[in-house]
């Protein structure tokens, strides 16, 4: 194993870490050597000896210098005057001045209001995921932490069907993650099949899991099965590509599912002993044969029909889902498919096939028991629609994100007066649908508080106090892969330079903490805190143990369902209601939700029964969200190696609707909707179906004028301005972002219609009846 | 003749830019110039029905291996950061046996 610290002579230094955040990244934990001289990082070198990464390092890694000592990076606390929001009005201000603010600011809501009356916001996959929660609860005092992406439709609703349907933590590839000797581990079995369902894990690095494992598995002989509306390099590269419509994915599931019980391919040992409502799930099935599948999904029935016959004789095989399970309305149903083939292939917690583990453990537990640290009767004022969300409500402790704004725009139940932005740029396009009506809302608060590296455009529009944040090159912190879903190894981030007066998003909250509610924050320092994590996990380490060894696997073992390993009674089975999957579920009924899975259109598409209007003037379908290497969401923007790959923001235009509509490649397009419009620029590529168009998201121009209303031009390629509010599925899961209906048209340029701020006659928010509510009572009326 | 040749099995290249990245790194090379450069056959669907999409790692007349890293036992940051670890420094007379096990889509550069 790897030394924690070499020294090369003339006082330069290299460290051995593991990243986490920020930049931007999931809890991957790549391995990394920063060299170090004169107090400054100089290079990044991937690390050999890292089990997993092996060496391997991505462009967003070997330019951490650049985004360390970024000119336009902010490092030290600053504040404005609330009525100079959006003017470059900012004062610095010391760490001391900036709590006094907060305690100050924070007991005046809670004396006039109610700690209610705040909202924590977070962006995705940083630490902030571990640490925004806690903020919200155990120092500022309200139950209203919230991931505001409508539907929550990243990450938590695959999380919630997976605690339904199998009782366990992120069911993901076998990939020997677990095994110091990986692939040569003999309890090893390499997958025949790899279905990536909505997933192009290369470039999103999904949730701890290290992308180009997938080469790694291609290399050992593992094949794919891409089902994907786009070809991705894996798609060009699998056996079979299942190129399906965007959002039927729960179609081509239950006819998956019809060809494996009709044939009768399935696993009948496990079928008979772990499953429950299997009888049920043969007859919903059998309600969608292929002839109907392929009208539905566009795939060809005799190409379902191959692929699944392929996947069921090839045992073991492993499973992927991605993203495309959470941005879809029907994705709670979507997901409970694609578990299910799992479940009845035999292809769960077995050699080669699909990992599970607990749902929570270390700082992923923590985060939710800090819920207790809420006043009695706090949590009741939770804003969550009690009556339709009763299925997000069991599976979160968090406030519901649509309902959080309809709370911002109605007032009701109580006014929200005070957001805190956790290293989120909510109003750029990854999170917020129609970010706009977010903006707006959020105008109206009295206070907000933002902790970032760079001032965004979030920060610059509405914020009064900005904490600057560390890079994971300058903090202490523990790599916790699937957020303690599913942890594989734990790792450490080792501090190595500082960089002006920033705090770790851990330390900020330590020291809000100790200010508002120093009792549930006792620890003195973050490495107290990381070993009682440790200890807290079974693990007899302390922090600096992991520190020096760099990181440690997780004990693993196969077939937990048949050892009580999966239940805290210990019993054998899985921890649902009946102790088996549910491939007909026991909880949804009490819900208002279908037991069993079935398909059903998402609300603004070209497709949406009853919505001819749609069709007829807004004929594609816009999917966003595909990852590019060059960024982490809406970051990396400013980063000038990383620029010059990515300098602009594509839309993918298939080769034939691009003649259609007299666009050529490297045209400046605008994409529009009854809700709003975007400009990108033309990428004319086959890898579209010519009805689909990809655009991609996180678009904001740092080089542009930062003072509002331009706010770094971040309203011009604004794709989520397009994306509703609230159309989402019955029991509080999955938005459109992936499945909307538009028009494209070439236009002059970026610029063409100006900012396109909510404020000017091209950027005005627009209006649609596409939200759930309309809708249902449109279908009870 | 060059003692050291570099294999790139770009079968297994995804385009991730990291080869072009490390190499401006270590080289401390202006974004104008190249070291390596990522080229891109495709995406087009042949006529067989399958797709051509390949990515192909060039290396440019500024690539020497990293030869005075390779002198201290280390390899090209290229080789070493490539996500799809399909870079390989190899002895020229020892390209035949590094060959073995290998795809049908190799290229090789000698410096």
């Amino acid at each position: 194993m790897s030394e924690r610290r070499i020294d090369c002579g003339d006082g330069t230094f290299k460290c051995r870490t593991c990243a986490w955040s920020p930049p931007g990244d999931h809890p991957v934990g790549c391995g990394m050597y920063l060299t170090v001289k004169d107090g400054k990082v100089v290079n990044v070198e991937g690390d050999p000896d890292h089990p997993i990464t092996k060496g391997r390092l991505c462009v967003r890694c070997l330019t951490l210098p650049e985004y360390m000592y970024n000119e336009k990076r902010i490092l030290t606390p600053l504040k404005r005057d609330p009525k100079d929001r959006g003017k470059d009005k900012w004062e610095a201000i010391s760490w001391d001045e900036a709590l006094d603010i907060i305690e100050e600011r924070v007991n005046y809501i809670k004396a006039n209001y109610g700690a209610e009356a705040i909202v924590a916001f977070q962006g995705t996959g940083r630490e902030a995921t571990l640490y925004k929660t806690p903020l919200a609860y155990a120092a500022l005092g309200t139950p209203n932490s919230c991931f505001p992406m409508s539907g929550d439709s990243c990450y938590g609703p695959r999380c919630s069907v997976a605690d339904f349907i199998l009782g366990a933590g992120y069911p993901e590839l076998d990939y020997a993650a677990y095994f110091p000797d990986r692939f040569d581990d003999p309890r090893w079995e390499r997958p025949n099949y790899i279905v990536l369902w909505g997933k192009d894990p290369l470039f999103s690095n999904p949730d701890g899991f290290f992308g180009h494992t997938i080469i790694d598995l291609m290399k050992l002989g593992s094949k794919l099965i891409v089902v994907d509306p786009r070809v991705t390099w894996c798609a060009a590269h699998a056996e079979y590509h299942l190129q399906l419509r965007p959002g039927t994915d729960a179609a081509l599931g239950l006819g998956m599912i019809n060809v494996i019980i009709q044939e009768d391919l399935y696993d009948h040992d496990f079928v008979e002993n772990w499953c429950y409502g299997f009888e049920e799930l043969k007859e919903r099935a059998a309600e969608y044969p292929l002839d109907k599948v392929e009208e539905i999904t566009w795939v060809p029935a005799d190409l379902i029909a191959e692929a699944t016959r392929a996947v069921a004789a090839a045992h073991p095989s492993s499973w992927m889902w991605g993203l495309a399970i959470d941005t879809n309305s029907n994705g709670v149903q979507a997901g409970h498919c694609f578990l299910i083939l799992a479940a009845i292939l035999g292809d769960l917690d077995v050699p080669g096939g699909v990992t599970l583990a607990v749902p929570a453990s270390f700082m992923g537990k923590w985060r939710y028991e800090c819920a207790q640290q809420l006043p009695e009767g706090m949590m009741d004022k939770q804003i969550t629609d009690l009556v339709q969300y009763r299925g997000f409500q069991a599976a979160h402790v968090i406030a519901h994100p649509d309902c959080i704004l309809d709370t911002l725009e109605s007032g009701k139940p109580y006014p929200l007066k005070m957001a805190w932005f956790y290293a989120t740029n909510g109003i750029a396009n990854t999170t917020n649908a129609q970010g706009k009506r977010w903006f707006k809302a959020l105008e109206k608060m009295e206070f907000n508080v933002v902790q970032d590296v760079f001032m965004t455009p979030t920060a610059m529009g509405l914020c009064d106090l900005f904490l600057p944040v560390t890079t994971f090159a300058e903090h202490d912190g523990m790599v916790l892969p699937h957020f303690g879903r599913n942890t594989h190894m734990v790792m450490a981030m080792n501090k190595v330079v500082e960089v002006g007066d920033c705090k770790s998003d851990l330390e900020i909250d330590f020291m809000v903490g100790k200010r508002l509610n120093p009792s549930a924050w006792p620890w003195d320092n973050v490495a107290d805190f990381f070993t009682e994590q440790l200890h807290n996990g079974g693990v007899d380490k302390t922090f600096e143990d992991l520190q020096e060894e760099g990181w440690f696997m997780m004990p693993f073992e196969y077939k937990k369902y048949e050892k009580g390993l999966l239940r805290s009674d210990g019993y054998p089975g899985f921890n649902t209601p009946t102790g088996l999957v549910e491939l007909q579920s026991s909880l949804y009924a009490d819900w208002g939700e279908d037991p069993l899975p079935y398909f059903e259109e998402n609300k603004m598409t070209p497709y949406t029964p009853g919505r001819e209007d749609l069709k007829e003037n807004y004929p594609l379908v816009m999917i966003t969200g595909g990852r590019e290497t060059t960024s982490f969401h809406s970051e990396h923007r400013q980063i000038p190696s990383l620029r010059a790959i990515m300098p602009n923001p594509l839309v993918q235009i298939n080769p034939e609707t691009a003649a259609k509509y007299g666009i050529e490649d490297g045209d400046w397009v605008c994409i529009e909707n009854p809700l709003g419009k975007a400009i990108e620029k033309a990428q004319v590529t086959p890898t579209v179906d010519p009805r689909t168009i990809h655009a991609q998201h996180g678009w904001w121009y740092p080089e542009q004028d930062a003072e509002a209303p331009n706010l770094n031009g971040v309203w011009k390629s604004n794709i989520n301005s397009l994306i509703p509010h609230r159309a989402i599925g019955r029991i509080g899961f999955g938005a459109p972002f992936k499945n909307v209906c538009c028009k494209i048209y070439k236009v002059d340029g970026l610029d063409a219609f100006g900012t396109m701020s909510p404020d000017t006659e091209e950027g005005a928010i627009g209006t649609d009846p596409a939200a759930w509510d309309i809708t249902r009572d449109g279908q009870e009326a | 003749m060059a003692e050291y040749a570099m294999l790139i099995e770009y079968k297994y290249c995804t385009g991730c830019h990291a080869c072009e990245v490390s190499c401006r790194n270590e080289k401390k090379m202006p974004l104008t110039e190249w070291g390596i450069k990522i080229n891109e056959m495709g995406p087009i669907k042949m006529s067989n029905g399958k797709w051509l999409w390949d990515y192909v790692p060039v290396p440019s007349d500024l690539c020497d291996l990293c030869a005075d890293r390779l002198a201290e036992g280390k390899t090209a940051p290229c080789v070493l950061h490539c996500l799809g670890a399909c870079m390989e420094i190899v002895k020229v007379d020892e390209i035949g046996k590094a060959l073995a096990g290998k795809s049908n889509k190799v290229a090789v550069y000698l410096p």
